[in-house]
């Protein structure tokens, strides 16, 4: 071993200085889902700063995971879901506070900075800024069925033809649905587990309508467009894309309410370009910009400008399935560090079940 | 064996052929083999004697002709099914079983019984003389005890016919010498009709009853060792068994059988005449090395015979089969001479001239470019 | 002296010229591991707060359903192996002893072919064939042999055709090694003192191809049981691959801890299982892996 040690030294610095070699304040690493860094957005934006974006396509437990396993390294800009920061931050600290005075806060819409900072603050310091904002919702075929709530998707008429996501929003949904309200018992570890048995049985019990739990989106948009999949649990932009190419699909807003989430930009803690990452969020909220990476998400953005060049079509469909504005949402709050571990056992219980 | 009363056939070939693409495996061929008998077919590789062996064993469908075993046609019977065994090349030992797992293989095909097949098989393992071996793996045999396992193996299942696909061929001198007696042995002692291929002739000479010597899938010749020795039909029998110095000439003159040829370079010599032989044909003789007798004095040799010389050009010293090798004074032509078993010459020293003689009778002839 | 110099010269320069060897194994296998393995008997207690507990391997024996999911994966994994064997071995029989040179090449090729693309796109095309509105279906309804097309996506014997069809080239690969190696003389020597065709299989071929068939199983397997992919996109409502359960534990719920357990319970079963092949067929690791 004595002898391996002056290899392995020599190595590692080997590696270092590889990795160092690239100029870290030309180089913005992003971590996203997505859609959401358009390469057209990209260029304009090496255009004015010089600085190269790359991205890594990822979701929320990715994203936190692949942070944790580094400690914040690797990245220089994560748009973590708001409602997931403050229990991967008490847990694992991946992130860095974010300082105001480098950011263009006028250009933010002030209720969603406040929703942030409600959820996203440790210590009153402030972890994230919001980035785009959806809701999940029902989608269905009109010409096949109608439904208006998420417990509809388990009427025997629609045996086999539903998809969900065997994931936490479906168990968040049916528990609204069932009359109960899961968020408020966020901080009542029993009462939680209780209402989560509960939906997970109701789950189990309907298993035989679903065809299939999707795992991307694309794999559900299929199921859809080909009419194997007449009712689903979906996100709104996917929702009314849909209803684009097909006039019978409906996006609505269920009886119980949609579920919303924000999504965020953060710093990993050990992010290497700060700089880089504050100009990439003041570019991205200026108004043309956030409209036009809003209009290919398909989504809302945190820009107050933004609003006004939003596409009017996608206006129209919010308006249909929205009709009172989002008094009938639901906006998730922080999940507390060890909820999911529950919900992990109830979902792999409903995957089992048969 | 409870047949010997009347004689009668094992093997009978009628007009056999096998084709691939353009090349004449076996062509026509037809012979038969008695019960009991030792037969051989003798050949060069490519000849066309593994192809028979083969469609004899049924590994491969004859294009016409037909294979009759013990008076059954064999048309349409799988290998397994016909009541012959055969001795591989490579012996084809199984390598996972043990000796006794060997031999009692076929049994076990017959549905004996355990106890019953493994007492069989060590009885018959007894009878090779390799009693107590059943437990063995079989790479822990010899060459010749390996050989032996093979015999039993099939005879064990007391065949009509067996086959053995040049089975000596992977042992080393001395064994094969050793084996070619155990072999014959073994026949003698069991009473089954052996059909044996091989292209080496002293294997073929020592072992068989009959021969046949098989060249581009045909019979040149089928007789007992000593026919193909001393009464060759062909000029390839006559090149293929046993050593022969041959030698190129035109007839002069025949008188009862007996033809003087001379060479292009002027060296006359006498030979009897097989087939059509006319005066002033091209024709090719054969004279055995053992033939010829040899003289320091002309005036030594038997008188009645025509006498030649030579110069010694080498001695091949190789104890009971020395020979020396003498350039003719003539026709510079090689000649093979034998030297006597008493040790006499021995002394011969290359560059050193020397007289021989031989008896035509014993030296044959044919025109040439009959079958060469 | 052209003798390479004393012992521990020599002896050094071998461990020079395994240095690299021994260093990728070290730092990329056994150090992870090792870190796996401490990971595995930690217990977290509060937030960033860990204690040294048994707790993670207590949670798979007293929860029921990862039992089940293990216990389902091991058994549909040793299918999936004795199903690839099943349809591998007329394929390596016909490629090592019967096609000769170029049609050996050729069905060798076809074998390989589906390796030319990514286990994803692989998967993904068998899921455009089977659903509902693929091809098959409506194929099968074509022909009349249903009234309405199938889905035939999402059961468990969808999951074994994946599987089967991605890894027939790492069971072909030692079965026709070990079956070319098979002297033909050995075969006809069978059926020559009278073996049927099953028997000669039984008693020879078999038994000849034994290392073969063993480490085909043995990488089959250990593939299947380690796969992702393939039980994830094709599976049903129903169905869980363990190693789904490992991802699951380390990045949905966070709980390395416990997936660090369910990774070590993993690599025992397939240790288990390949010594209890080994064990059953009588072979030696050692020959069984210059096999494979």
């Amino acid at each position: 071993m004595r002898r391996l040690a002056p290899l392995v030294l020599a190595l590692m610095a080997f590696l270092t200085v590889s990795v160092a070699t690239a100029d870290d304040s030309k180089r913005l690493r992003i971590i996203s889902w997505a859609d959401y860094v358009p390469a057209d957005v990209i260029a304009d934006f090496q255009k004015e700063t010089g600085i190269k974006v790359e991205v890594t396509l990822s979701n929320n437990e990715e994203m936190i995971s692949k942070l944790r396993a580094t400690g914040g390294a690797g990245f220089d800009l994560a748009q973590p879901s708001q409602d997931r920061i403050l229990g991967a931050q008490q847990e694992f600290r991946i992130y860095k506070p974010i300082d105001l005075s480098k950011v263009q806060t006028a250009e933010f819409l002030p209720d969603l900075v406040d929703t942030v900072r409600k959820n996203a603050s440790l210590d009153g310091k402030l972890y994230a800024l919001p980035y785009v904002w959806g809701t999940e919702g029902l989608v269905y075929n009109g010409k096949k069925t109608k439904i208006a709530d998420y417990t509809d998707l388990c009427r025997a008429d629609l045996k086999g033809k539903v998809a969900v996501r065997l994931k936490r929003p479906t168990l968040m949904a049916f528990a609204f649905a069932s009359g109960k309200d899961p968020f408020a018992l966020y901080n009542n570890v029993k009462a939680y587990s209780a209402l989560m048995d509960e939906v997970g049985k109701t789950l189990a019990a309907c298993k035989s309508n679903f065809r299939f739990f999707y795992d991307n989106k694309d794999q559900l948009l299929n199921g859809v467009r080909s009419g194997e999949i007449t009712a689903a649990m979906m996100w709104d932009s996917g929702g009314w894309n849909l209803g684009r190419e097909n006039p019978d699909i409906h996006f609505i807003n269920p009886k119980s309410g949609a579920i919303a989430w924000l999504d965020t930009y953060a710093l990993p803690a050990r992010g290497k370009n700060d700089a880089g990452a504050y100009a990439w969020i003041n570019f991205t909220m200026r108004p043309a910009v956030a409209a036009r990476i809003a209009r290919q998400i398909g989504n809302f953005t945190a820009s107050k400008g933004a609003d006004a060049l939003m596409d009017p079509k996608l206006k129209a469909q919010f308006a249909v399935t929205f009709p009172d504005g989002l008094k009938n949402v639901r906006w998730y709050p922080a999940i507390p560090p060890g909820l999911e571990e529950i919900e992990g056992k109830v979902l792999d219980r409903i995957k089992a079940a048969n | 064996m409870n047949h010997a009363a009347h004689p009668s056939t094992d093997l009978e070939v009628n007009a056999v052929e096998k084709s691939f693409a353009d090349y004449r495996a076996v062509d026509r061929l037809s012979f038969s083999v008695n019960r009991g008998s030792f037969f051989s077919i003798l050949g060069p590789s490519g000849c066309g004697k593994t192809t028979l062996l083969r469609m004899i064993a049924g590994f491969i469908q004859p294009d016409g002709g037909d294979i009759r075993i013990g008076g059954r046609s064999m048309s349409g019977v799988a290998p397994n099914q016909r009541p012959i065994n055969m001795v591989f090349q490579q012996l084809a030992l199984f390598p996972m079983m043990t000796v006794g797992e060997n031999v009692a293989f076929g049994l076990a095909r017959r549905g004996m019984g355990k106890a019953e097949r493994l007492r069989k098989a060590e009885a018959m393992l007894e009878r090779v003389s390799l009693g107590g071996s059943a437990h063995k793996k079989v790479d822990a045999l010899s060459g010749g005890q390996r050989q032996r396992v093979a015999i039993a193996r099939s005879l064990v299942l007391e065949p009509t016919l067996l086959l053995l696909d040049e089975p000596l061929g992977a042992l080393d001198l001395k064994l094969r010498e050793h084996m070619k007696i155990e072999l014959k042995q073994l026949q003698a002692a069991f009473g089954t009709t052996f059909v044996y291929i091989t292209h080496d002739q002293s294997e073929a000479l020592v072992l068989s009853d009959l021969v046949g010597v098989m060249n581009k899938g045909r019979f040149e010749q089928l007789g007992t060792p000593q026919s193909l020795y001393y009464d060759p039909a062909t000029p390839f029998v006559a090149g293929f068994v046993g050593a022969n110095n041959r030698i190129a000439g035109r007839v002069d003159a025949m008188a009862s059988g007996l033809a003087t040829l001379t060479t292009a370079e002027g060296w006359t010599l006498e030979a009897r005449t097989k087939g059509d032989v006319t005066v002033g044909q091209a024709v090719l003789a054969y004279v055995r090395p053992e033939a010829a007798v040899l003289a320091r004095d002309p005036h030594q040799l038997p008188g009645c015979r025509r006498s030649h010389s030579g110069r010694v050009d080498s001695v091949l010293f190789d104890g009971a089969n020395s020979a020396v090798l003498i350039q003719e004074s003539q026709s510079k032509v090689e000649f093979r001479i034998a030297l006597p078993q008493t040790g006499q010459f021995s002394d011969l020293v290359p560059g050193e001239t020397i007289h021989f003689a031989f008896d035509g009778e014993r030296a044959v002839c044919f025109a040439a470019g009959a079958t060469a | 002296m052209t003798d390479a110099g004393p012992l521990w010269m020599r002896r050094l320069l071998l461990g020079l010229l395994l240095a690299p060897a021994l260093l990728w194994l070290f730092l990329l296998i056994v150090l992870p591991h090792l870190d796996l393995a401490l990971v595995s008997f930690r217990e977290r207690v509060a937030p960033r707060e860990y204690v040294t507990s048994l707790a993670q391997y207590r949670t798979f024996f007293i929860e029921p359903l990862y039992w089940q999911i293990f216990v389902r994966t091991a058994i549909l994994s040793v299918i999936a192996t004795a199903v690839t064997l099943v349809v591998a071995f007329p394929v390596a029989w016909t490629i090592a002893k019967i096609a000769r040179g170029r049609s050996a090449a050729l069905l060798f090729m076809v074998c390989l072919i589906p390796f030319w693309v990514s286990e994803t796109v692989r998967t993904l095309g068998w899921m455009i064939l089977l659903r509902e509105s693929g091809v098959m279906p409506a194929l099968l309804v074509k022909l009349g042999l249903v009234a309405s097309p199938p889905e035939l996506l999402y059961h468990d014997a969808t999951i074994l055709v994946g599987l089967v069809y991605t890894s027939l080239l790492f069971m072909m690969v030692p079965l026709v090694s070990s079956l070319e190696s098979l002297d033909n003389a050995l075969i006809e020597a069978a059926y020559d003192l009278g073996a049927s065709g099953f028997t000669v299989l039984r008693t020879i071929v078999i038994p000849h191809a034994a290392p073969g068939i063993t480490a085909g199983c043995i990488v089959v397997f250990m593939l299947t049981l380690g796969n992702y992919l393939t039980p994830n996109l094709l599976g049903g409502t129903s169905s869980q691959w363990f190693t789904e359960q490992i991802y699951n534990q380390f990045i949905t719920r966070f709980n390395w801890e416990q997936g660090a357990a369910f990774g070590f319970l993993l690599l025992a079963l397939s240790t288990g299982m390949v010594w209890l092949g080994l064990k059953a067929s009588g072979q030696r690791f050692a020959d069984v892996m210059q096999r494979a």
